[in-house]
């Protein structure tokens, strides 16, 4: 449905009212923003020399490090929770008792559980067992952060993979046991890859999250991109100000270019995904919440959005 | 077992806290949510452009940078010591509402076309459409995603713990300095978050049952 439902083509009238309504808008939000900038211009957040930091050698590198530091957790928690992900959701799906009971507690435990706490157990644990583990520098606050992200992230991708395992047609699996196929051959060369083909823009979608979350180290003071940028506006002092505003704004827009070049992965695939005839939907590149949505999303792309088109 | 015993006022306090920074906020993106949502639809194009930028912003933003901004550029800007609680509040409001506009979006587009035309042959203008005709009924559709976006902001109001409000990470981070172990600390927060989800879910349950309607 298209949003032109919801009012007419303005006529006359309506169009003067729209014009109206668009400038006392236009005006609201660009006095704000005008406010803001004058806020931060006397506080000197705007002066030429505030700025010129980000020429300087030092902060350029550290900048560099944060990235580069973000993007290593980044991958590995990625790579490990996909891992996870996929033995979690076999597990679930097994046919021992034990074993699907071990897979689903620990996906309710720790889906339910804040990331932010898990991450902070986790290293106030290592922090303990420092030297029997073996860590040495900031190795603690990476592996806190790594280890935490895999498992959180690892529960969730796991009830993707569930909710799309369970969304391959039913003949599929019938047909592989009537030729003969083994439990585990069933599961990995006919089922799992469907379900990863079904699933791939949520799953992507849930590494934008895991992308969004490394930014949690900052709070068990691992020296990822956000740490290193708030620590250099901590010490940074230009004109007796500290470089806060500056620092934000280049952080954010890296953050969010990172971010949306993954979301746009994850919506170009989804596209590509529905114009394939195999019969089998793709889900939503939205963010899933709860992975539970994702399965809703699922049978909910088969039916009701047709009808409403 | 003894740290729960022994630190009952302060599980208490921080399991009270928990809840208000998550009620004040799931109240604040309620209302930024619904709001942007109908920007979102609106026929002013200006109104439009800023709904989707505000969720596309926000969306792709991590909560701890919000949470950076809220504390350290806000207050320069606007109201110099505001208390931390109304900060938190605003960045989880301002984060969650980008999700809850896209839930009340998708709603929105369940409805079945023929209400809203005939809220338009009708004479109803867009404001009255979208309050009177679409919107009521979008909200079945609304709650099932609405629950588990408080749940992910009940789970995401342990940052505000990190920055100087009272909730239950601030109890675990309190108890674990004291020197307790981190394990037993680490499952009673967790069973009391596992409480705090399930009534969310138990209610949004209850409410959906109540709302439903054979079509």
């Amino acid at each position: 449905m298209s949003s032109s439902v919801l009012y007419d083509a303005p006529g006359p009238k309506a169009r003067i009212r729209n014009r109206i309504f668009s400038v006392v808008g236009v005006l609201a939000v660009l006095g704000i923003v005008v406010f803001a900038v004058l806020r931060l211009n006397a506080k000197g957040q705007f002066e030429p020399e505030m700025w010129n930091i980000f020429n300087n050698a030092g902060v350029r590198t550290n900048i560099r490090d944060g990235v580069l530091t973000t993007l290593k957790v980044f991958a590995l928690a990625a790579v490990l929770s996909l891992i996870l992900g996929a033995l979690l959701a076999v597990g679930r799906l097994s046919d021992h008792k034990p074993v699907r009971w071990l897979a689903t507690g620990f996906i309710e435990l720790f889906r339910a559980v804040p990331l932010l706490i898990t991450i902070y157990a986790l290293w106030v644990l290592f922090l303990t067992y420092k030297s029997d583990l073996g860590f040495t520098g900031d190795g603690t606050e990476f592996w806190a952060l790594v280890i935490g992200l895999t498992v959180y992230n690892g529960t969730v991708q796991a009830e993707v993979l569930r909710a799309g395992i369970n969304s391959v047609p039913k003949g599929q699996r019938e047909a592989a046991y009537a030729l003969g196929m083994s439990k585990t051959q069933v599961m990995t060369t006919v089922l799992v890859p469907q379900a990863v083909r079904a699933m791939l823009p949520t799953i992507i979608s849930q590494l934008v999250v895991t992308l969004k979350d490394t930014s949690l180290g900052f709070i068990i003071t691992y020296k990822e991109l956000l740490y290193s940028l708030q620590e250099m506006a901590g010490n940074i002092v230009v004109n007796d100000e500290n470089p806060y505003f500056p620092m934000i704004v280049v952080g954010g827009v890296i953050y969010i270019a990172m971010c949306m070049a993954l979301s746009a992965l994850a919506t170009w695939i989804e596209r590509r995904g529905r114009r394939t005839k195999t019969g089998i939907p793709v889900a939503d590149a939205a963010q899933p919440l709860a992975a539970g949505d994702a399965a809703a999303d699922l049978t909910a792309t088969d039916a009701p959005d047709g009808k409403t088109d | 077992m003894n740290v729960l015993l022994d630190h009952l006022p302060e599980f208490r306090e921080g399991f009270l806290g928990t809840l208000a920074i998550t009620a004040a906020s799931a109240v604040l993106a309620l209302v930024l949510g619904i709001l942007i949502a109908g920007f979102r639809v609106s026929p002013i194009p200006p109104l439009r452009a800023f709904g989707t930028a505000w969720v596309t912003l926000l969306r792709n933003t991590p909560l701890t940078l919000l949470f950076l901004i809220a504390f350290f550029v806000i207050p320069q800007i606007f109201f110099p010591g505001t208390s931390p609680f109304v900060l938190a509040m605003g960045a989880l409001g301002c984060y969650t509402s980008s999700f809850v506009c896209e839930a009340v979006r998708s709603g929105i587009n369940t409805v079945p076309l023929g209400q809203a035309e005939a809220a338009r042959s009708l004479g109803l203008t867009f404001s009255q459409t979208l309050r009177m005709i679409v919107l009521p009924q979008a909200t079945r559709t609304v709650i099932p995603p609405l629950s588990s976006i408080f749940i992910a902001l009940t789970k995401n109001s342990a940052i505000a713990g990190a920055f100087s409000v009272s909730e239950l990470f601030s109890v675990s981070k309190l108890l674990s300095d004291k020197g307790y172990a981190i394990g037993w600390i680490f499952l009673w927060i967790a069973l009391a978050y596992l409480v705090i989800t399930f009534t969310i879910s138990g209610v949004f349950r209850l409410l959906e049952r109540r709302l439903e309607v054979a079509r």
